[in-house]
């Protein structure tokens, strides 16, 4: 546990040390590739985190939110010949009116039947784009969302160079967190946290806990929308599996394993998943099974996640 | 007519096949504290939930200040001018002694923003503190609610109840689980803020309403047994005779 006094100055100064952190952060890491994917999970986990740490809702369905955003950013540039930033507006776009449909269901309902129906619904999703094959190019996945320079009228960047494909991402990355930040500061983010602490309190107080709830979904929807639009433009395709049932699973590990009670912690779950991933299967194909060990000690030892417990101490 | 702030008409509620309450036509005056007693069972708390919005009257309509209100979302009663403290302790744990009044005040104005800073209202941190000073929890201000004893967060509860500035204010068992000293205090407080507003009590331990009740209406098996002032239910045979054998706590 760091020294709170520490950590209280470190909080005052948070926009610029998280900002130098994305400037620093790719020379790090072994693969300037790891580093993308980093911040792009990390973006998802925090889009979802907003929903789970924030107000308690457990989505097992937030696939079908990064994976509609990255199918809308492919097929905004392929199908309509838009412009790539088009693309990431359609993503955001898409992602919010996915989570509309899917949480105009979802938030009837609470807890396990929550889960279950966020997970039904982004199965319908998912086999919808898998039957789509004139739309989506089905279990090929859709391809061909090439991006290699970015034109930005005094200069060009070349999109294929690693480097300046990680400081790409960062930008967009970089503005999502400055919203995000600001959403859980406003009046409307003291709801959420007065709708988790307690509904039937919440509600006398005349929050109506329904439509902040739904809310919340929409706005998360939006965040992961835009992840998935920077994976499908940082991988040049969008496979299938985007949608499927795994990623769903695998945000929740990382905001789990980095503490989903903290503003950092997903994208803290998801750098550290993803470097286990990425160091272990370098001599091992097993991989899978050591970074399910750590995480299931994290769960057991540290209930409040690396970030967490970094913050804020063991805990329980 | 005017000076009733509540009616409830012919209020019932089923759970299923069993009616918890069936029936009940009462008028709450403006400005009095009125309890609602009864023994366990009686329907009590179901009748506060029916007031109170909690949920909705299987028959029969409620009135304030002469508008129906019946199947009106809970979410709307704050505005509407009618909060409540409910029977088990209702905080926001995990956030400070302040936050939860402030939240409570800020539902008032400022539900849905997203974009502004929760600290661009700072007339609402003010008459947080001001609520803490009516309740006495000023030096708890930054501790966490759930942290607090419970006769401190049941007074939380009071000063989040009157962050709306209710017209009228529901209270269920507010003395519920306390010790004797804090009973004391949670009583003085409620005659205070009886002195400006409608209350309405639920209380189970008769002795502790007759003293400060301007009416009372007894509940036995989920319909209404008599109404009246203390001294008139002290009198009330049929009263008695619920009451008897039963001892007062």
């Amino acid at each position: 546990m760091l020294n709170p006094d520490f950590v209280a100055r470190c909080k005052q100064h948070r926009v610029i040390l998280a900002v130098a952190f994305l400037l620093i952060f790719p020379l790090l890491m072994p693969f300037k590739a790891i580093a993308v994917n980093i911040l792009i999970y990390g973006l998802y986990a925090l889009g979802f985190n907003m929903l789970f740490g924030t107000l308690g809702l457990l989505s097992f369905g937030h696939a079908a939110l990064f994976g509609g955003g990255a199918y809308a950013c492919g097929l905004a540039m392929i199908r309509l010949g838009l412009p790539w930033w088009m693309g990431i507006v359609c993503a955001v776009v898409i992602g919010m009116a996915l989570a509309a449909i899917i949480g105009a269901f979802a938030i009837r309902t609470r807890g396990i039947y929550f889960a279950m129906v966020t997970m039904a619904l982004a199965q319908c999703v998912y086999f919808i784009s898998d039957q789509w094959v004139s739309l989506t190019g089905g279990e090929n996945g859709l391809r061909d969302v090439t991006l290699t320079k970015i034109d930005l009228g005094i200069t060009t960047l070349n999109f294929v160079d690693p480097l300046t494909r990680y400081y790409v991402v960062a930008f967009f990355v970089a503005i999502a967190l400055f919203v995000l930040s600001r959403i859980l500061a406003s009046p409307f983010g003291a709801a959420m946290e007065a709708v988790r602490e307690n509904e039937a309190r919440a509600r006398a107080c005349g929050y109506d806990v329904r439509a902040t709830r739904y809310l919340a979904f929409i706005l998360s929807g939006g965040f992961c929308g835009l992840a998935g639009a920077l994976q499908a433009l940082h991988l040049s395709i969008v496979p299938l599996e985007t949608l499927a049932i795994a990623n769903s699973g695998l945000v929740v590990m990382m905001s789990l394993l980095g503490g989903m009670g903290t503003f950092f912690g997903p994208f803290v779950g998801a750098g550290v998943f993803l470097l286990l991933e990425n160091l272990v299967s370098l001599w091992t194909v097993h991989w899978q099974i050591f970074v399910g060990a750590a995480f299931v000690a994290c769960v057991l030892f540290f209930p409040r996640g690396i970030w967490g417990t970094i913050l804020l101490g063991r805990g329980r | 007519m005017s000076d009733i702030i509540l009616s409830a008409q012919g209020v019932g509620r089923s759970f299923g096949k069993f009616r918890a309450l069936s029936g009940i036509t009462a008028d709450f005056q403006k400005g009095r504290l009125t309890s609602i007693i009864g023994p366990n069972g009686a329907g009590k708390s179901t009748f506060f939930n029916l007031l109170s919005g909690a949920f909705e009257p299987s028959e029969g309509r409620i009135i304030f200040e002469g508008r129906d209100i019946t199947g009106t979302p809970q979410h709307e009663f704050a505005r509407l001018g009618i909060t409540k403290s409910f029977q088990i302790t209702t905080v926001f744990p995990q956030l400070s002694v302040h936050e939860n009044v402030r939240i409570a005040l800020q539902a008032l104005v400022s539900r849905y923003q997203i974009w502004k800073s929760r600290n661009s209202l700072p007339e609402l941190a003010d008459k947080a503190d001001a609520l803490l000073e009516v309740v006495g929890l000023t030096e708890r201000r930054n501790r966490a609610a759930g942290t607090m004893a419970h006769g401190e967060q049941r007074a939380l509860e009071i000063a989040m109840a009157l962050a709306a500035d209710p017209r009228l204010l529901l209270l269920d068992e507010p003395t519920a689980g306390m010790s004797p000293e804090e009973t004391k205090s949670m009583m003085d407080l409620i005659l205070k803020l009886a002195s400006q507003r409608t209350v309405i009590l639920v209380e189970h331990k008769m002795k502790l309403v007759m003293g400060i009740s301007d009416r009372l209406l007894v509940l036995h098996h989920g319909e209404l047994l008599a109404e009246g002032t203390p001294d008139e239910i002290r009198r009330n045979e049929t009263v008695k005779r619920v009451y008897l054998g039963q001892r007062e706590h």
